[in-house]
């Protein structure tokens, strides 16, 4: 019977058993920010312990950066503190950090992938819980918090319980106008918030192999929102691909016997699954949250539920009725972003929509690139022109409107278009602010309109 | 070794709702600090500014460290500041329908033990303290009982979470470094560190 590469990756970093019955995984690559640290560094300073493999953690900052004024000390004293923080930890531990001044810098999830230190078979952990993201890679990559993060640090290893491997097969070709964002809407709408719980997602099937690794990177970051703590796809030629020539990934021959391994780390064609799930491609349209977690969504040409579990709540908080079109929504703001969709392939997705038309008089639109590489290369191709010309902000990379804790946030009751992973109450700053959930090009397009529209309809204009 | 936690005991208190994530319990603005000091003044603070009789600002539920949940409790962001916030407002225990796995494990690694129980257990315990918010309960992983008054259910915990409780690994700190040379075995014959 063949392996998964779950089970692959997890005998091959297995350290021992431990009397508890958990697996202390060694972990191969620890990625560390500004947030989830400081208190990490504390307690092993207070146990007399040091950081065991400082060569293996990397930092970078992201959550609480300004995306406009990045002049130091910061305006926000609690902001200017945590960075200041992961400063004097960094280099107290010998840990590499890209600050604000390096062109290396930006979203965590990110940063990994495109600097080439995600790799297919290794273990990864990072005090976030998209970290799910890196498993685009073929990596078995874990969020944790601050604990664990400083067990990591002390030992790079971590305690787990064993997982189940779901496979979800999404075969097929996905219509224009469809993207990773809506695929994984659909599987989280399908399989439910907590349909993942204890299992890792594996994805496959003709629509996710025939995608690029920034799409796969969309799918793997929301395996979260699913419930699932990690989701992967098996590595093939497009990820070995996007790894050549990657600042950490192996250089010359080496990197042919890389992909020798690496390839062998996929899931056997005869691995045995918990369980499979199969959603065909032709079935999914472009879709958007109506509600107050991810699980939450419609497709575009679908009305908002009126009932079922949690709908009255979440349609209170929302200001939306039950049984109404999604499509008209009005907005207000409009957010392409985050480290689920601020890639460049995302960016190029909105600017197509966004190029010499206008955002809608009462919309506020911001295009904030995860990286400072992807900003550059954007800027290369001349996208935050397209972007500037039709009225939206361009702006430096990080978390910004994502989450609410930098000066980028909802007000109010504002609805936020948004191309992030979280509608959750609050998440985008204010109390009573509402995120819908969707894709880039979904973003751009209901910016021009002021109000939420099927991109295709756009499409067929551009 | 951190402490071994057996028996919690104490009153409980109810949070309705399936989904509850750590957004909610902690909104991200208290995350801007460096340590975790304080977080409890700030738990649920949105929900409990939207809703005057929030629980957690209610006084009858002071006192309360068995908070009662429903489905998929603490989903959402990997943020330790969420068990934090609960433990140090005063939680020593969830019982819920089921949890996020995350957030789960981070309760665990602060000792904060969350055990399951069935959806028809979690509304009769609900019930009870919604009427009669002093009932004293008590929790013993090593019975892997809760009981409230005259109600006795059975609680579900996984045996690694519960020995971790009971043998006081919880804090895992010093069990991961107990076998160091193996670690660095690992190290050695992971072709990405060894070199390709
Ligand atoms: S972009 Fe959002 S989800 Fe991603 S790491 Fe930043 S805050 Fe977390």
């Amino acid at each position: 019977m063949g392996r998964t590469l779950l089970q692959k990756v997890w005998d091959l970093h297995t350290v021992r058993k431990l009397p508890t019955g958990q697996t202390q995984l060694f972990i191969g690559l620890h990625l560390i920010h500004e947030v989830t640290t400081p208190q990490a560094f504390d307690m092993l300073r207070a146990r007399g312990i040091g950081v065991a493999f400082p060569g293996r953690t990397f930092a970078t900052t992201d959550h609480i950066i300004p995306t406009l004024d990045q002049s130091r000390p910061f305006e926000d004293p609690l902001a200017e503190t945590m960075l200041a923080a992961l400063e004097k930890n960094c280099a107290e531990y010998s840990i590499p950090f890209w600050n604000l001044d390096s062109d290396r810098q930006g979203i965590v999830h990110v940063i990994g992938p495109e600097l080439g230190l995600t790799q297919p078979g290794m273990t990864i952990a990072c005090g976030d819980s998209h970290t799910s993201t890196h498993g685009a890679l073929g990596a078995v990559a874990f969020g944790i918090g601050t604990s664990q993060v400083r067990d990591v640090l002390a030992s790079q290893s971590l305690a787990f319980d064993p997982l189940k491997v779901r496979r979800i097969t999404v075969d097929g070709q996905l219509a224009s106008g469809v993207f990773a964002k809506d695929v994984i809407l659909e599987i989280i709408a399908r399989l439910g918030v907590k349909g993942g719980v204890g299992h890792a997602y594996e994805y496959g099937g003709s629509a996710i192999e025939a995608m690029g690794i920034d799409e796969r990177l969309t799918i793997c970051n929301m395996s979260i929102e699913g419930g699932a703590r990690v989701g992967y796809v098996n590595p093939d030629q497009t990820t070995f691909d996007y790894l050549r020539g990657r600042p950490f990934a192996p250089q010359g021959e080496a990197f042919d016997r890389a992909v020798s391994w690496w390839g062998s780390t996929a899931s056997d064609p005869d691995a045995a699954y918990d369980d499979v799930v199969e959603i065909p491609a032709s079935e999914i349209e472009p879709r958007v949250t109506w509600g107050i977690n991810p699980g939450q969504s419609v497709g575009i040409s679908d009305t908002i539920p009126a009932t079922g579990a949690g709908v009255d709540e979440a349609l209170a908080f929302m200001g939306l009725s039950g049984g109404a079109p999604i499509q008209g929504t009005k907005i207000d703001v409009a957010f392409v972003g985050s480290c689920t969709n601020s890639r460049l392939s995302d960016l190029r997705e909105a600017a197509r929509i966004a190029r010499g038309q206008r955002v809608a008089s009462h919309v506020n639109a911001l295009v904030v690139p995860g990286s400072q590489a992807v900003r550059a290369a954007a800027e290369q191709e001349g996208l935050d022109q397209v972007f500037r010309d039709a009225g939206f902000e361009w702006r430096g990379a990080g978390c910004s409107m994502c989450l609410a804790m930098n000066p980028d946030r909802l007000n109010g009751e504002q609805v936020c278009a948004s191309s992030s992973n979280r509608n959750f109450k609050g998440r985008q700053g204010s109390p009573t602010g509402r995120t819908l959930l969707m894709s880039p090009a979904m973003v751009a397009a209901a910016a021009l309109a002021g109000e939420v529209v099927d991109v295709r309809t756009v499409m067929s204009h551009v | 070794m951190s402490s071994q936690i057996d028996r919690i005991e104490g009153s409980g208190m109810p949070l309705r709702g399936d989904n509850i994530d750590t957004d909610r319990i902690i909104p991200a603005r208290f995350l801007k600090a460096i340590t975790f000091d304080g977080l409890g003044d700030h738990v649920f603070e949105d929900d409990r500014a939207a809703m005057a009789d929030h629980p957690f600002s209610n006084p009858a539920y002071r006192q309360a460290k068995v908070l009662l949940a429903n489905e998929n409790f603490g989903s959402g962001s990997s943020r330790e500041h969420a068990p934090q916030a609960l433990k140090r407002w005063g939680i020593e225990a969830c019982v819920g329908e089921s949890f996020s796995e995350i957030f789960r494990g981070n309760s665990l690694a602060i000792g904060l033990a969350c055990v399951t129980v069935s959806r028809e257990a979690v509304e009769q315990l609900m019930s009870l303290v919604e009427t009669a918010p002093d009932t004293p309960f008590s929790l013993s992983l090593q019975d892997r009982s809760l009981s409230a008054d005259d109600l006795r259910v059975e609680i579900g915990v996984d045996n690694s979470v519960r020995d971790a409780l009971l043998n006081g690994t919880w804090d895992a700190t010093g069990m991961l470094l107990d076998d160091f040379d193996v670690v660095r075995g690992v190290a050695e014959r992971v072709p990405y560190i060894r070199g390709f």
